[in-house]
C-alpha cells in the first residue's frame, strides 16, 4: 500500500487532500519565491490524527511538512516534493488558563493574538508579538523561536514555552517541561523550540502569561540621520532604562507605511518608537527620564502618547511595514540578522555602502533595542539579474552581521532560506554535531526535511 | 583521579583520555559534582577538595574509573560591554566576579544564582539551573543563556547559540546545558544576558491567616498590579515580598502593595512581625546573596538543599508531602520552585519516591550526591534518551 493509501485508511475523509488543485494552497508560505507541490495534505483535527499520519509517514518513509499558518519568512512550512503537509490550523483551541500559575495550555494552531485574547479576562498576556501575530500559530511561533518587537524586555517565544507534547518523526510521543518556569534536569523544551521542525510535532503547548501592564506610554522621536537613532538607544540602555520595545525606521520605510496605513509618522531621516510599559508610577518616572535624555539626543521632535489608539496607529505602521514595501517597489525581500547593538549604526552605513553599489533600495525597520535588523531589499523582477543581485545583497548583508559578532537570523528563523549561511556562524563541527543530533531523533530526516540542516543524503561527498 | 585542564584544548584531551568524565567548578553543588557513592564529596557546601574518587576507589553503585575534572581554570571574564546588555565569561568564572563586575555598571544578573560567596560558577549555576529568588521578576538561568561552547562525549569541541540578545540560528543548545548537571557536555565558555539592576529594593512580608489564603494571595500577588522582584512562601508560612526600582516610587509602591493585600476582605492578611518589613538598608547590591531571602542559608545544619520545580498549583500538595517527613521547604518563584530541606539522615531515595508519586522532579546540590542527580518523574522520556546517545555516544558523562 502506498503512503496515500494508506493515510486514506485514517479516515479523515474531504480532510485529506491529493489533488493538484487542492494542495496548491499548501505549495509556498510567507517566503513566496520557493513553492513546491506536496503529494497530499492531511488537514488535522486532532492530536490523534497528527500522530497517526506522523506513522504512517514514518512507515512509508515519506518526509511530512507541519504546517500552521503558513506565516513562515524562511521557507519553514514549504513542502517537500512527494511529501505530505499535516496541516494544524484546525487543532486551534486554547485548552486551560491557570490564571494563578499565568500559565496557558494551546493547541499547536492556536493563533498567537487568541492567547492574549483568552488570557486578558484574567489581566494576562502572551508576550511574545510577531508582526504576524493575527495570523500566525503558536506551533509555528515555537519551531522558529519567533520574535517580536517587544523581546526586548520579555525575551522569544521559548522563554515562554514552558511545556510541549510533541510526537516524534517516529510517532513515539514524549512530555518535555512541564507547567514550571523552571527545570529540573536539562531543558529539553528549549532545544525543542526553535528546531524548526527537525525534531518533530508539538501537539500540545503550555506557555507562560505576563499580566497586562496597567500603563503604556509610546514615544515617537524623530531624527534627521539613522546614526543619532542609533545612538539614543544605547544612551537609554546606558542609563539603565529598559523598555519594553525600542524600534527604528527609516525613510523609506516610513514611506511604506505611509502609503499604506497612514500612521502619520513626522518627516525624518529615522523614527524611533520607545514604549514604556509597566505600573502607572513606574511608567509616570522613567518618563520623566527618558523625557529629558531624549532631549539631549539631538532628536528633531519628540511626542508620546498613553492614548490607546494612537499608540495603536503607531504600532499598526510599524507591524505592516513589510508588507507597506509593496507600495514601494514590485518585489523585495525580507531580511533578518542581528547585530551587536552598539555596532547598529556602523551597519547601518555598510547596508547603504553595499545597498548603492548592487543599485538597489533597502529600506530599514528594525529592532534597534536588540539589534535585529530588517533589511527591505527592493526590487523590479520583471528587470534582468535584478532578483539575482537582490539575494546576493542578502547574502552581503547577513555576512556582515556575522562578521560584526551576530547572527543571520533573529527571529525568522533559517529555513530554506538561510541554511547556506548557517556555517557563517558555524564550524564544521558544530554543524556535524546538529546534524546527529537531528538524526538521532529521525535517522531518516523525515520530519521538515531540508529546513535548516542540510539532509545526509543531499550532502556532496 | 582527577585532572585539572586549563584551556578548552585540555579539556577536549581529558575527555577522550577517560572512559568516565565528571566536571566541576569550584564544589559548592557536591551532590551534583560529587561521584555517586564516593563518601568524600559528602563534605559540604564549597569543600572544593571533597572530590574526586581515588584510583581503584570503588564506589557503591559501581562507579570506578571516573576522572574528576577540575575546571577552576577555565576562569575570566571574556567579552563584556555594558552597553550590550551581555557578557561572554569563561565557563567557571565565579558568579561573585561577575555580580561585581556589573554592579560596576549598575547591572546584574537578573537569574540571582545562589551560593555566590561560597565561590559558585557561571557553569555550575548553568548545569544545575539554579535560578536564586530574585529570578520571579525577569526569568531563571534558562532566559539568559544565550551562547555556550562545550566539550561534548566524544571530546569535540561545539558551540551553539551566539553573543546577541536575539538569535534563532541553529539548534538551542545554551539552554539544552541549563540543568544538565554535567552530563550533557563539559562548558568551557558561557554568554549571558544581564539587566540594568534594580537602584533600590524594599523588602515586606505578610502573614496569611491559613496556608490555603497564602497560597492564594501568591497567585493574586503575581499577577497583581504591582511587579515584583521575589515572591516567596518560606519555611515559617510568611509569605516574603520583594520590591525593586527606583528609589523615588518605593515607598508609594509598598503602600500600594499593602493595600492589594490587604483590601481584598477574602483574603485577610496582617504584616509580618519584624522580618523584613519596611525598607531594606541595603542597596548595594541587587540579588538576594546572604540576606533574608537566601535560599539556602535558612536550611538546617546538615539537611541537604534540593530544588523542586512544580506548577504553583501543585504547591498544597508537596507541602503535604514534605511536611509529613517532615521535610521543610521554601516556595520560591512565585511556587514554580520549592528549595527543600532535606534531613541530611533520610535517604534520597525516599525523596525520589515521593517525588515521583507526585510527578514532580527535583535535583539535590548541596550533601552527598545520590545515585542519580535527577529525583522523581523527570521529562523527556526518548526525546531525551536520542538527544543524550547523540551528545555521548560512548558513555563518558555519569548518569543524569
Amino acid at each position: 500500500m502506498d503512503v496515500i493509501a494508506a493515510l486514506g485508511e485514517l479516515g479523515l475523509g474531504g480532510r485529506l487532500l491529493t489533488s493538484t488543485a487542492a494542495v496548491a494552497a499548501y505549495a509556498s508560505d510567507g517566503l513566496a519565491a520557493f513553492h513546491e507541490l506536496p503529494r497530499a495534505v492531511v488537514l488535522a483535527e486532532s492530536a490523534q490524527e497528527v500522530i497517526a499520519a506522523v506513522r504512517v509517514c514514518h512507515d512509508h518513509d515519506t518526509p511530512f511538512v507541519a504546517r500552521g499558518s503558513g506565516t513562515s519568512l524562511s521557507g519553514g512550512s514549504l513542502p517537500n516534493p512527494d511529501g505530505i503537509v499535516i496541516a494544524l490550523n484546525r487543532l486551534n483551541r486554547v485548552l486551560a488558563i491557570d490564571p494563578d500559575a499565568r500559565t496557558a495550555r494551546v493547541q499547536p494552531g492556536t493563533i498567537n493574538l487568541e492567547v492574549s485574547r483568552a488570557a486578558a479576562v484574567h489581566g494576562l498576556e502572551y508576550a511574545p508579538d510577531p508582526s504576524s501575530q493575527q495570523v500566525c500559530s503558536i506551533g509555528g511561533n515555537l519551531a522558529f523561536n519567533s520574535g517580536g518587537a517587544h523581546c526586548l524586555k520579555h525575551g522569544m517565544t521559548a522563554n515562554h514555552v514552558l511545556g510541549i507534547r510533541a510526537v516524534l518523526p517516529d510517532g513515539e510521543v514524549v512530555d518535555l517541561g512541564g507547567g514550571s518556569t523552571e527545570v529540573a534536569g536539562p531543558d529539553w523544551t528549549g532545544l525543542f523550540c526553535g528546531s524548526e521542525g527537525l525534531f518533530g510535532i508539538a501537539l500540545e503547548v503550555t506557555l507562560r502569561l505576563v499580566p497586562i501592564a496597567e500603563a503604556k506610554r509610546t514615544f515617537l522621536v524623530a531624527y534627521d540621520s539613522l546614526e543619532r537613532a542609533g545612538d539614543a538607544v544605547a544612551q537609554i540602555v546606558a542609563a539603565g532604562l529598559l523598555p519594553v520595545a525600542m524600534e527604528i525606521m527609516d525613510e523609506l520605510a516610513m514611506q511604506a507605511a505611509e502609503a499604506s496605513v497612514k500612521p502619520n509618522y513626522p518627516k525624518a531621516a529615522a523614527l524611533l518608537i520607545v514604549e514604556l510599559e509597566g505600573e502607572t508610577d513606574v511608567v509616570a518616572a522613567d518618563a520623566v527620564l527618558l523625557d529629558a535624555l531624549l532631549a539631549d539626543s539631538g532628536a528633531a521632535s519628540v511626542t508620546s502618547t498613553e492614548d490607546p489608539e494612537a499608540r495603536a496607529l503607531i504600532w499598526k505602521g510599524r507591524k505592516s511595514a513589510f508588507s507597506a514595501v509593496g507600495w514601494l517597489a514590485p518585489d523585495y525581500i525580507v531580511q533578518d540578522g542581528v547585530v551587536p547593538r552598539t555596532r547598529l549604526g556602523e551597519a547601518l552605513v555598510e547596508i547603504g555602502r553595499l545597498g548603492s553599489e548592487a543599485g538597489l533600495r533597502v529600506a530599514n525597520v528594525f529592532h534597534a533595542g536588540d539589534g535585529n535588523l530588517h533589511p527591505l531589499i527592493l526590487f523590479d523582477g520583471r528587470e534582468p539579474g535584478a532578483q539575482e543581485r537582490a539575494e546576493q545583497l542578502a547574502g552581503e548583508i547577513l555576512a556582515m552581521c556575522v562578521r560584526f559578532g551576530g547572527s543571520i537570523t533573529g527571529e525568522h528563523g533559517v529555513g530554506v532560506e538561510k541554511r547556506q549561511y548557517l556555517e557563517l556562524m558555524f564550524s564544521e563541527d558544530d554543524l556535524a554535531l546538529m546534524g546527529e543530533l537531528r538524526r538521532a531523533v529521525d535517522p531518516e530526516e523525515l520530519a521538515n526535511r531540508g529546513k535548516m540542516l542540510v539532509p545526509l543524503r543531499d550532502r556532496v561527498a | 583521579m582527577t585532572a585539572s585542564p586549563e584551556n578548552p584544548a585540555e579539556v577536549q584531551e581529558a575527555v577522550r583520555g577517560a572512559s568516565r568524565v565528571l566536571p566541576h567548578g569550584a564544589g559548592t553543588k557536591p551532590a551534583l559534582s560529587g561521584v555517586p557513592g564516593d563518601d568524600r564529596a559528602a563534605d559540604g557546601h564549597g569543600a572544593a577538595d571533597g572530590h574526586g574518587a581515588a584510583d581503584g576507589h570503588r564506589a557503591a553503585d559501581g562507579e570506578t574509573g571516573v576522572v574528576c575534572l577540575d575546571l577552576r581554570a577555565l576562569s575570566g571574564i571574556v567579552e563584556y560591554d555594558p552597553a550590550e546588555l551581555t557578557l561572554t565569561a569563561q565557563a567557571n568564572t565565579p558568579l561573585a566576579d561577575l555580580s561585581a563586575t556589573l554592579a560596576e555598571h549598575g547591572q546584574y544578573l537578573p537569574f540571582d544564582p545562589p551560593l555566590q560567596a561560597a565561590g559558585a560558577t557561571l557553569a555550575g549555576a548553568v548545569a544545575a539551573a539554579s535560578s536564586g529568588p530574585g529570578a520571579f521578576r525577569h526569568g531563571g538561568v534558562r532566559d539568559f543563556v544565550i551562547g555556550v561552547t562545550l566539550v561534548d562525549g566524544t571530546g569535540r569541541l561545539v558551540h551553539g547559540g551566539g553573543k546577541v540578545v536575539k538569535n534563532a540560528a541553529g539548534f538551542d543548545l545554551p539552554k539544552l546545558m541549563v540543568g544538565s548537571a554535567g552530563r550533557l557536555g563539559i562548558m568551557v565558555r558561557l554568554s549571558v544576558k544581564v539587566l540594568p539592576a534594580p537602584r533600590a529594593h524594599r523588602d515586606l512580608a505578610f502573614v496569611a491567616p491559613t496556608r490555603q489564603a497564602a497560597l492564594e494571595l501568591m497567585g493574586r500577588l503575581g499577577r497583581g498590579p504591582v511587579h515584583l522582584d521575589a515572591l516567596e512562601l518560606d519555611e515559617a508560612g510568611r509569605l516574603r515580598v520583594r520590591l525593586g526600582g527606583a528609589e523615588e516610587v518605593l515607598e508609594d509602591r509598598a503602600r500600594r502593595l499593602a493595600g492589594f493585600v490587604g483590601l481584598d476582605p477574602a483574603d485577610p492578611v496582617d504584616p509580618g512581625e519584624g522580618q523584613g518589613h519596611g525598607a531594606r538598608q541595603d542597596t548595594g547590591h541587587s540579588d538576594s546573596q546572604g540576606d533574608g531571602l537566601d535560599p539556602i542559608a535558612w536550611m538546617p545544619a546538615g539537611s541537604r538543599a534540593v530544588r523542586v520545580v512544580l506548577n504553583p498549583a501543585q504547591a498544597a500538595v508537596l507541602l503535604d508531602t514534605l511536611g509529613a517527613v517532615p521535610a521543610p521547604l521554601r516556595l520560591s518563584l512565585g511556587a514554580n520552585l520549592a528549595w527543600v530541606a532535606w534531613p541530611g539522615d533520610r535517604p534520597l531515595e525516599e525523596l525520589d519516591r515521593r517525588l515521583t508519586k507526585l510527578g514532580l522532579a527535583g535535583m539535590p546540590l548541596t550533601g552527598a550526591p545520590g545515585p542519580r542527580p535527577l529525583l522523581g518523574s523527570a521529562p523527556g522520556g526518548a526525546f531525551a534518551r536520542r538527544i543524550r546517545a547523540a551528545l555521548d555516544p560512548d558513555h563518558r558523562f555519569l548518569e543524569l
